[in-house]
């Protein structure tokens, strides 16, 4: 999957998940440029990745998300493989 | 098409086939009535969590903490409590309301602070109201007392200390009249014996299977509900249940992709609580009951019996159908044939398991299949919306979704082998108690068959009932009938005045009440017993008995009964020293049909406003013709 159909259905995913169809993601978007992206959703989207994708996050990798860009890259890492 | 996955979140529901587009028109749809038809129409495919949490939050916009105004179902006000992370289990909560049109506010109670919370009268979660409490508690905490090296006798202490915590947090509940549903402890920790296990006093593996034995005994014995997750993890897999990087990362027991089951596994508790879970099974009969088209194949044709996998997969149906018939599920035929070889398999095939008497309601014709579920909805006297309906033929799901989407109708595998599978995880039929009623439930709606036979031959209704020979037996609320007494406040929905529904808490503490009138009644005739078949609650104010509570069970409709009873009540009346009987009537999406009952009775309006119509008859002037039955007090 290219980093631009990539972005694409992240868009997707998150615009579900925080019923927001205003969300258009960055590489340096942020928890805080998105309304309820709180901690404990955090993770539950992560959960809804990991499910979307087919992978694991490892606990370690989880930590060093800050931004989209990260999460981008992380998933790339994974999918690839 | 795709195969039916049955391991998948909510496989019975039809996959959610436009969901931008569904999203997009509840967004615009302006009504706010239509608006939630919409919800309860997605809330009825199949959603993911995301998607369940997306739903949620429009829902939640577009409606704020109220519910819409004119529901037919009692709000639900939840307070969850536990040991463990639980608020991403809430959307999915909601949503099973939604699922079955209630409307579900929930109370998140402190972490790990349930003990005081329940205990405390004074805690936010009393604040709350709650109707309802669910009690989720992780195995981690529920082990806590336990060493690793501990011995049998600290091991068992463990459990009774446990068990006796939950009994008075259940107790506490009880006193605030609250219904208590108690999570069963998810079997997440691993062996560390092996497959025996139960050898090793400390494993806190062996203490979850204790506790969960114990708390089934336990919660009979106090009337509470169990939401049994272990046994469901045990049937799904307990590593899609429990992830052990969720409960560290979040400490999540449960996780979040497995909440959709979780959470209609609650919804349907909650129903059942209001009486609203499904009551009859309306069943297709070609290539659903057997294998073949009985028109085309004929009786030595059609798949059946012992011998083929084919043939044991529809009589597994017939057997799991027959099982439900005799815990008080009602069986019907909705099937596209000409009735003589519908009814053919039923009354020659050696192998059927189901006979025609089994089945309430047989409606075999070239009708299509919404007009004759509306018609076995009207010949059985209960609402479209309690009926499931089964059929393999996808075209005929459709239609009936589309014309009739109230009525339950299961996504299923054109395997046979998975339609019983996809009819239990559905948890459309889910009972909280089991009473001698509902053992009886086919022969009363069989011996109604035959009263209408009889009605058919009597030329006028007052011999035809004289002819059935009628006896109205009658009793105060007392602890043997306390759960056949609640089952109907609960579920009784047309033939009910005030809909006012009360726990069985709320029914025992009448009992006592000498301020009460309560009365039960029993009614038999020459076809059989109809059981009680009516509810009445009169609270004493002065020289007024005020009619809290008038309910009917619709099978003894028209045959004067409603008089018959307001005889008996007034005599209690009297026999308390009122002078007036004062009745309301509050009228809900289903209880039209009682509009005018006091009325007819003879009572004059005294007021009446938006929320109903109280009416009142002086004692003295209760006047009742001669009733066609006989009184019986019962012991």
């Amino acid at each position: 999957m290219n980093e631009a159909a990539l972005y694409e259905k992240l868009n997707d995913m998150f615009r579900d998940f925080f019923s927001d169809d205003s969300i258009s993601l960055q590489a340096d978007t942020t928890a805080n440029d998105i309304q309820g992206w709180d901690s404990l959703n955090h993770l539950n989207l992560l959960i809804a990745i990991e499910s979307e994708f087919g992978f694991r996050f490892q606990t370690s990798e989880i930590e060093r998300l800050t931004n989209v860009g990260d999460l981008v890259a992380a998933i790339q890492k994974k999918v690839e493989v | 098409m795709k195969n039916h996955d049955f391991r998948a979140q909510l496989h019975w529901l039809p996959c959610c086939e436009h969901w931008s587009q569904q999203i997009k028109d509840i967004e615009n749809e302006e009504d706010d009535a239509r608006a939630w038809l919409l919800f309860v129409a997605l809330a009825n495919t199949q959603l993911d969590f995301v998607q369940l949490n997306r739903v949620d939050r429009m829902l939640a916009r577009r409606f704020g903490t109220n519910p819409p105004a004119g529901l037919a179902t009692v709000p639900v006000r939840l307070a969850v409590v536990g040991s463990s992370t639980l608020g991403h289990l809430f959307p999915a909560i909601r949503l099973a309301g939604l699922r079955r049109g209630l409307w579900v506010t929930i109370y998140e109670g402190e972490y790990g602070q349930y003990v005081h919370e329940l205990a405390d009268p004074a805690s936010d979660l009393y604040d709350f109201k709650p109707t309802a409490v669910l009690i989720a508690l992780d195995a981690y905490h529920a082990t806590r007392g336990l060493g690793a090296s501990s011995s049998l006798a600290e091991a068992d202490q463990a459990v009774d200390e446990m068990i006796d915590t939950l009994a008075g947090c259940w107790r506490s509940a009880r006193h605030a009249k609250i219904d208590i549903i108690q999570q069963t402890i998810l079997p997440s920790l691993p062996a560390v014996l092996g497959a025996n296990e139960h050898r090793l006093p400390g494993s806190r593996a062996r203490m979850v299977r204790k506790l969960n034995n114990r708390l089934r005994e336990a919660a009979d014995a106090e009337g509470v509900d169990l939401l049994a997750v272990d046994t469901v993890a045990a049937d799904k897999g307990i590593r899609t249940w429990h992830d052990p990087t969720l409960w560290l990362r979040a400490k999540q027991d449960v996780s979040p992709l497995v909440s959709p089951t979780y959470g209609d596994l609650v919804g349907r508790l909650l129903a059942a609580r209001q009486g609203r879970s499904f009551k009859c099974l309306v069943l297709d009969l070609d290539n659903t009951l057997w294998g073949g088209v009985i028109g085309d194949d004929g009786l030595d044709g059609i798949v059946i019996g012992q011998g083929s996998a084919m043939g044991e997969a529809f009589l597994d149906l017939q057997s799991y159908a027959l099982a439900l018939a005799k815990r008080g599920i009602i069986l019907a035929v909705c099937s596209k044939n000409d009735e003589d070889n519908a009814l053919a398999p039923f009354e020659r095939h050696p192998d059927m398991l189901l006979r025609r008497s089994d089945i309430a309601c047989f409606v075999a014709n070239w009708d299509d299949k919404p007009s004759n579920i509306r018609r076995i909805s009207q010949e059985l006297n209960i609402g479209v919306d309690s009926i499931v309906f089964v059929d393999d033929n996808p075209f005929e799901r459709n239609l009936v979704r589309a014309e009739l989407p109230m009525v339950a109708v299961p996504e299923i595998s054109e395997d046979p082998a998975f339609v019983v599978q996809a009819i239990a995880d559905a948890g459309y039929f889910e009972g909280v108690t089991v009473t001698e009623e509902d053992r009886e439930r086919t022969e009363q709606y069989q011996a109604n068959a035959q009263r209408a036979k009889l009605h058919e031959q009597a030329t006028d209704l007052s011999s035809y009932l004289a002819s059935l020979e009628m006896q109205l037996s009658w009793k105060h609320f007392d602890d043997l009938g306390l759960s056949r007494i609640t089952q109907l406040i609960n579920k009784t929905n047309q033939f009910n005045l005030t809909t006012r529904r009360y726990s069985e808490e709320q029914v025992r503490a009448l009992i006592g009440d000498a301020n009460a009138v309560t009365l039960q009644l029993r009614l038999r005739d020459r076809f059989g017993d109809n059981g009680i078949i009516g509810i009445l609650i009169g609270k004493l104010d002065g020289e007024d008995l005020v009619i809290d509570t008038w309910l009917m069970s619709c099978r003894v409709l028209k045959r004067r009964v409603e008089e018959a009873s307001l005889l008996l009540l007034a005599e209690a009346a009297r026999a308390k020293g009122a002078k007036r009987l004062i009745g309301d009537y509050i009228p809900t999406a289903k209880n039209g049909m009682v509009k005018d009952h006091y009325p007819r009775l003879g009572f004059g309006e005294l007021e009446s406003d938006a929320g109903g119509t109280r009416w009142a008859v002086a004692l003295d002037d209760v006047r009742v013709e001669d009733v066609p039955m006989i009184f019986v007090k019962e012991l």
